[in-house]
């Protein structure tokens, strides 16, 4: 019987005793924030959307071997001898043209693996995180920075260039074909024009 | 004000009707904020904000912009569901809750209907809800609102006799049944309200409002609706709305016995100050001021305390409330016998 009301007055008791914590907790602020209004601050090394600086990419396609996803598209094109692609902020000399460079960041997985490798340090994770799209095709991100007709360009150049070096290469052979077996040749108007 | 309204219209109906009508004016707008209340105070209590944008001013439209999707949804009927008594529950419920009010005086000025038996009507009147839970229940032909309604008819039936033993202490007091006149009775300042006139009733009105939680299914009382374990209990199976009566009803009920504590214990519509800010329409804020504090204790409770489970909620029932209660009546009688 003695437990029976130290039961009922403990019940009683407990009752208040959580409510003056709920009270207490209805004056507390509130731990959340309003999100698209109010931000965190992101950790100094978060990892979120990849940018690619395309003025000091060398096209060296060790990012795209790195990911572990497959994610990174790169298509490059050499350049001819005569055109200089300048240098890059860290003194490295470009030498390709790129002028693909895809990123699917639908398929990214954000583990930075595609940053340690680059040479100039032209690919890196952002503090961007809002960038959900209505369309899956929208998150294929194209950072080459030339257009179609100037890939083209290069393209053909770079045809004519191996075009003239193969004809000089068959030139040059054809030239050593005909010494050989003629030790003493013969006297040719212009030995130097070779076309 | 009947009496207002009879000169004015000349036509008893339509008095009747308007007088019928005056709560909803209230109830409605209640509900619909008392949601909005009950998440903020449930998000404040857990350190969050809750609802903050819909409207601008901390979210305060959230619950008109519930209330217009319910109304736009499809009308969906399970097809298993007993068509006629699905259809029907909702209504039953909200009559239920709401002809309760017929017989509580709002202000000094109305009261619905000014019977000799106000309080028996109510105690018996609310007992409609049990049937309008178990026909949603058993129509929607799924055993979660199976297992809600019938945990819903046990408890409501096993805390109606608390309920009733407590209010019996009043009427003990007030020597009327009249909720008019056990107001009026309270009238003349704060020491003259009933809470505080005899030691016997302020554990009367714990009774009293422990009981009422369990009758609104509030929690900690809420087995029949039961969100983690029966999904909603009897309207698991309700949308659009039908719901949107039913969480109607609910609400309803809950002002509905808030009002009833306020009235009997606490003097209703008479001014704590005496005859100081006393008058029909001071009369109608302080009886929904009183009523509005209730319901955020019934608020208030929800968020500090668990569940209780089935054998706790008879325990507490029946060999708690229930024996208590007679003490507080034999109490009651002795004080009114003895010292008046």
């Amino acid at each position: 019987m003695g437990r029976y009301f130290r039961d009922v007055w403990e019940g009683i008791v407990t009752v208040l005793i959580g409510m003056k914590v709920t009270w207490r907790h209805l004056f507390t602020p509130a731990v959340t924030i309003q999100y698209p209004d109010v931000k965190l601050k992101l950790p100094e090394r978060a990892r979120n959307r990849l940018y690619v600086n395309m003025d000091d990419c060398i096209g060296c396609d060790q990012c795209a071997m790195a990911c572990p996803v497959d994610c990174i598209t790169i298509e490059t094109i050499k350049s001819t001898p005569d055109v200089d692609l300048g240098l890059t902020s860290v003194g490295t000399k470009k030498r390709l043209y790129v002028p693909v460079f895809d990123i699917d960041i639908a398929k990214c997985c954000y583990c930075a693996l595609c940053v340690y490798p680059c040479p100039t340090e032209c690919i890196k994770m952002t503090d961007v995180y809002e960038f959900s799209e209505y369309n899956r095709e929208n998150l294929i991100y194209n950072f080459a920075t030339m257009t179609a007709a100037e890939a083209e360009q290069a393209k053909a150049r770079l045809a004519a260039y191996d075009k003239e070096q193969a004809a000089k290469k068959a030139a040059a052979a054809a030239a050593a074909a005909a010494v050989k077996p003629a030790p003493t040749p013969a006297p040719s108007p212009n030995p130097d024009s070779k076309t | 004000m009947k009496e207002f309204l009879v000169s004015l219209l000349q036509n008893e109906i339509l008095v009747y009707s308007i007088m019928a009508l005056v709560p909803l004016v209230w109830v409605i707008p209640f509900a619909l904020f008392a949601v909005w209340w009950e998440r903020k105070i449930s998000a404040h209590m857990q350190d969050r904000l809750g609802p903050m944008r819909t409207g601008g001013w901390h979210g305060w439209s959230q619950t008109i912009a519930d209330i217009l999707k319910l109304i736009q949804k499809e009308d969906i009927i399970p097809t298993a569901a007993d068509k006629k008594l699905f259809m029907l529950a909702p209504y039953v419920v909200f009559t239920g809750s709401y002809a309760a009010y017929a017989a509580i005086p709002f202000s000094a000025a109305y009261v619905g209907s000014e019977i000799n038996i106000g309080l028996f009507y109510i105690i018996a009147i609310s007992s409609l809800v049990v049937i309008g839970l178990l026909m949603a229940g058993w129509a929607s032909n799924n055993k979660w609102s199976l297992f809600g309604a019938m945990r819903s008819a046990a408890q409501v039936i096993s805390y109606e006799i608390p309920v009733a033993l407590a209010l019996l202490a009043v009427v003990m007091v007030a020597g009327t049944f009249d909720l008019h006149q056990i107001n009026q009775a309270q009238e003349g300042g704060i020491l003259h309200w009933y809470i505080f006139r005899n030691p016997f009733l302020l554990p009367a009105f714990v009774i009293y409002f422990v009981a009422s939680l369990a009758e609104t299914n509030r929690t900690p009382f809420d087995i029949p609706e039961a969100e983690s374990e029966l999904v909603g209990g009897y309207h698991t199976e309700y949308g659009g709305m039908r719901f949107a009566i039913l969480f109607l009803s609910e609400y309803a009920n809950m002002f509905a016995v808030s009002s009833i504590a306020a009235t009997l214990f606490f003097g209703g519509w008479t001014s704590p100050f005496g005859e100081a800010l006393s008058g029909p329409w001071w009369g109608l804020f302080w009886f929904l001021g009183k009523g509005m504090a209730f319901i955020f204790v019934q608020m208030w409770l929800r968020w500090t305390l668990p569940r209780l489970r089935v054998d706790q909620l008879m325990y507490v029932g029946w060999k708690v409330l229930i024996p208590f209660a007679f003490v507080v009546v034999l109490g009651v009688g002795f004080w009114v016998m003895v010292i008046g």
